[in-house]
């Protein structure tokens, strides 16, 4: 796989052009510095903020309450909105705070996303995150920590004994036993760290196996 | 000051051993700094720069925001070390100035529709100054961007050139600049369409023409300086 820089000259097929490029006379350009999927022809970029996409399940956190709506932030340069009407029940403005009091985690679903980026958000359970641990790593890296038809996430579940909710803005929720955890999010770091290595999966499948060895020898 | 040498120009060489159409040696590094999104040191010849981008973030205070793109920010600042004579820091109307064509050098080449009702803030600080600074700030910038993730039609270059002792010369010196008779920096795409052109001194049309010519030759080695240093922040990159 090749970088590449805005700017790069990538194809002059224009229906082509995927995401990260633009289209300038005729030609497809790199938009953003990245690395080239030459297959789908678009750039995938190394580092930017994450941009909320509809559907999208993302961790969220409670910021502020209005009158009609919880504001979440969800790691993104755009605030998110959860309507009160997202409850099955009807509740009041004034009881919001007892199901999502601001502070709180909690998973989410991106319901919509306006051209002018206003971001609304749906819920399939009101219950915010109260164990477990929560890492933010680099959104650019989501896909690596899921890996090829979810190969590395569920090398993970299965090795590391954790519950792991990946969300698609960088957030990672993992519940488990505390030295699992502490494994599991080790592990985290490092997939975000060599996210554009070759041969992830079997580096990880390594270090899990290292590291629990030397547990059991402790 | 007076330490105005008799020649800047001799047997086609010039001071710092130079010829007349080459560059002052320059070193660039990627993601410097960890606080920001994207970052980059810049060195050429004496001038010493980092510049820092920040978002698309939330823009405060909230009415300089706009309903249907990113607004850019730039802030160039010389650290008060900088230069000979104690610089009193903060801005003034220099730095003020340089901001705003530092900004307009790079808006144009940025996709601001990506990101509506957000800011990127780009901050230059200027460590040691050699004259030439804005340029060095542009290109340091640029790259800074690139690495924040940010959606550019390309990357934008700078240089200056100049006419010294009745010849077009690229990248001045401080003391070129003193004793010159013309300054003029200049940032382009890499398909050489201009976003920045100033000048200070004289040129006759013919020399103009010929200091622009100069000047893409310039900036297309800086580019190829501002492309190496990227890549080789993601250096053994063999697969997705």
């Amino acid at each position: 796989m090749k970088l590449v820089i805005p700017g790069d000259l990538l194809s002059d097929d224009i229906k082509r052009a995927g995401e990260g490029t633009y289209v300038a006379s005729g030609e497809v350009y790199a938009s953003v510095y990245g690395i080239l999927d030459k297959k789908e022809l678009r750039v995938i970029p190394l580092s930017g903020k994450y941009m909320p996409h509809t559907g999208d399940n993302v961790i969220g956190k409670v910021i502020d309450i209005s009158f009609s709506n919880w504001i979440i932030d969800i790691n993104s340069p755009y605030e998110a909105l959860l309507h009160i009407s997202e409850h099955p029940d009807r509740i009041y403005p004034f009881d919001m705070s007892q199901y999502l009091d601001i502070g709180d985690l909690f998973i989410a679903k991106v319901k919509d996303v306006d051209a002018t980026m206003r971001v609304e958000l749906t819920v399939e359970a009101f219950n915010p995150l109260r164990s477990g641990r929560i890492i933010q790593i680099s959104h650019t890296r989501i896909p690596r920590v899921i890996g090829r038809g979810g190969s590395m996430i569920n090398l993970l579940k299965k090795e590391l004994d954790c519950n792991i909710f990946v969300g698609q803005n960088g957030r990672i929720w993992v519940n488990g036993k505390e030295d699992d955890t502490d494994l599991a999010i080790q592990t985290l770091l490092k997939i975000e760290q060599d996210s554009h290595t070759l041969g992830l999966t079997d580096l990880v499948r390594d270090m899990i196996k290292t590291a629990k060895r030397e547990r059991k020898g402790k | 000051m007076s330490d105005k040498p008799n020649k800047l120009i001799e047997n086609g060489k010039r001071l710092d051993g130079r010829n007349l159409d080459e560059l002052r040696p320059i070193k660039m590094e990627v993601g410097v700094l960890k606080r920001a999104d994207g970052s980059c040191y810049m060195e050429l010849g004496g001038n010493k720069a980092i510049a820092a981008v920040y978002g698309p973030r939330e823009v405060h205070p909230r009415h300089l925001q706009e309903a249907t793109q990113v607004i850019i920010r730039y802030r160039y600042d010389m650290a008060s070390f900088s230069v000979k004579e104690r610089k009193r820091p903060g801005p003034d109307r220099r730095s003020i100035e340089i901001s705003k064509v530092s900004r307009e050098a790079l808006a144009p080449v940025i996709l601001k529709e990506y990101f509506p009702r957000s800011v990127i803030d780009i901050f230059v600080e200027i460590l040691q100054a050699d004259a030439g600074t804005r340029t060095v700030g542009i290109n340091a910038s640029s790259v800074a961007l690139a690495d924040a993730g940010i959606p550019m039609r390309g990357i934008v270059s700078s240089c200056a050139v100049g006419k010294v002792d009745g010849e077009i010369v690229l990248d001045l010196t401080g003391q070129e600049d003193n004793y010159g008779d013309a300054d003029m920096p200049i940032a382009m795409t890499q398909d050489g369409k201009i976003t920045l052109l100033q000048m200070d001194g004289n040129l006759t049309k013919e020399e103009f023409a010929r200091a622009i010519e100069l000047a893409k030759k310039g900036c297309k080695q800086i580019y190829e300086v501002q492309r190496s240093a990227l890549i080789s922040k993601y250096e053994g990159v063999s697969n997705v």
